[in-house]
């Protein structure tokens, strides 16, 4: 029942702050992978190359579900930005589900810049069915298709290694964030500016993705210090033997 | 259209969440994410002709790299055939994941091993500061701490400090990150929840 609380609780909260209508708006703090993610969005349109975005190999039947909606709002952002570039953004997945929904958040993309048109199925696509085979299959897409820059958003293991190695060998920006710890520590080493935890879930906020994603950054700002109390208040129970 | 795959997604995801909660939704629950294990069975089938048709489109084009899409639409169409009319569970396509996916995918993780040791030696020219530094000389210790000697275990190294990091600091900085990740997956969930994010279909 705790739990029915807390996304209840949550829920209303995250109501409330979307509603709110703020006088000023709102103050992020800089986060230097998402302003290298905003600035690499305009240059590659005025460049005419490509951006990459890899989803990863999270499925949206279990927990890794998050990251694959995180990434996928971004993408929806992105597509709508880069539509009408000489060369369009190109998704990849590493699940069935979620190379269905890459399609689908593209042509959403497309129709809100109302150049429905130009929209291609295969911009979207599943490269391959295991973490290891999708990131072979990702590898291949930024290698021979005029990339500039990838981004890595969602749910990656180490293979996000084998992504990395692949940017840096043909000299692309590499931005990326994963929700597997595994995933994090190796694109905090291959990357100039990694995203650690919970910055993956963030992008869409600093992008302007809209004003739910800005209430989602408050009230994970409000839950942390929930989480940060109840720790505190536990250790000192604990050490005057309350509990 | 938008609005009625809105309010069907929405519904679905109430009450698959409410059948957590609530024991009279329970077999509602069962039924929506038994439906969800068969579209994502189709889904698959979906997701390999989208790779047989990005491929088929490379080779048409003549476009860099169409040799490696030939050899995957050969590869594709013949394990298809095989396993269609050997059955999935016959010896050869035993053979077929134990002696090449799984070798290949080995050798993928052999490769990953090596870029990560070249990536960590970059690592302090690509960012210089110190949060590079804690995070090398921690790889560092760990792995001198880890080292398998003759004489067993590396004196204070491999006995105290690291079981000291991964313990304490380790264990302790994940557990942040993974509750960081908790609640923006808590979030993100409830956007799509409200209809705020529509990842199935209009804007």
């Amino acid at each position: 029942m705790n739990e029915l609380i807390i996304i209840l609780a949550s829920a209303v909260l995250l109501f409330a702050i979307t509603l709110w209508k703020r006088k000023s708006p709102a103050n992020l703090r800089e986060i230097p992978a998402l302003t290298r993610l905003y600035r690499t969005l305009g240059l590659s349109i005025e460049d005419g190359t490509r951006l990459h975005i890899s989803l990863g190999s999270g499925s949206l039947l279990d927990a890794r579900g998050g990251s694959a909606l995180a990434g996928l709002a971004l993408l929806r952002h992105i597509a709508e930005r880069t539509s009408t570039s000489d060369k369009p953004s190109v998704a990849s997945a590493g699940d069935p589900t979620l190379g269905l929904l890459t399609q689908d958040t593209l042509q959403a993309g497309y129709q809100a810049a109302a150049v429905e048109e130009l929209y291609v199925p295969t911009s979207g696509r599943v490269t391959g069915l295991s973490p290891f085979g999708y990131a072979a299959g990702a590898m291949n897409i930024m290698k021979n298709e005029n990339v500039s820059a990838n981004i890595v958003v969602g749910h990656f293991g180490s293979e996000a290694g084998l992504l990395a190695e692949a940017s840096d060998r043909e000299n692309m920006i590499l931005i990326g964030a994963s929700d597997e710890l595994s995933g994090q520590s190796v694109l905090f080493a291959n990357t100039q500016d990694a995203l650690i935890g919970e910055e993956l879930f963030a992008a869409g906020a600093y992008l302007g993705a809209g004003a739910s994603h800005i209430a989602s950054l408050t009230l994970q700002d409000i839950m942390r210090w929930f989480v940060i109390l109840a720790l505190l208040g536990g250790a000192a129970a604990k050490l005057i033997g309350v509990i | 259209m938008r609005v009625f795959t809105a309010v069907i997604a929405i519904a679905a995801g109430i009450l698959v969440l409410g059948g957590y909660f609530l024991p009279a939704l329970a077999d509602v629950q069962t039924l929506l994410l038994n439906w969800a294990v068969i579209l994502a069975g189709t889904a698959a089938l979906v997701g390999i002709f989208n790779l047989v048709s990005v491929h088929s489109d490379k080779i048409r084009r003549q476009e860099k790299g169409s040799g490696y899409s030939i050899l995957l639409l050969i590869s594709l169409v013949v394990t298809f055939l095989f396993a269609m009319i050997l059955r999935p569970d016959h010896e050869a396509m035993d053979i077929i994941l134990n002696g090449v996916i799984i070798p290949i995918e080995a050798a993928l993780m052999g490769l990953l091993t090596v870029s990560l040791l070249y990536a960590a030696i970059r690592l302090l020219r690509r960012r210089a500061d110190f949060m590079s530094l804690v995070f090398l000389v921690t790889a560092a210790l760990l792995i001198l701490g880890s080292a398998t000697l003759p004489f067993g275990n590396m004196p204070v190294l491999g006995t105290f400090i690291r079981p000291w990091i991964t313990q304490v600091l380790a264990l302790g900085g994940a557990r942040g990150i993974l509750i960081g990740v908790a609640l923006g997956t808590l979030t993100t969930g409830l956007r799509v929840l409200f209809g705020a994010d529509r990842p199935y279909g209009g804007n």
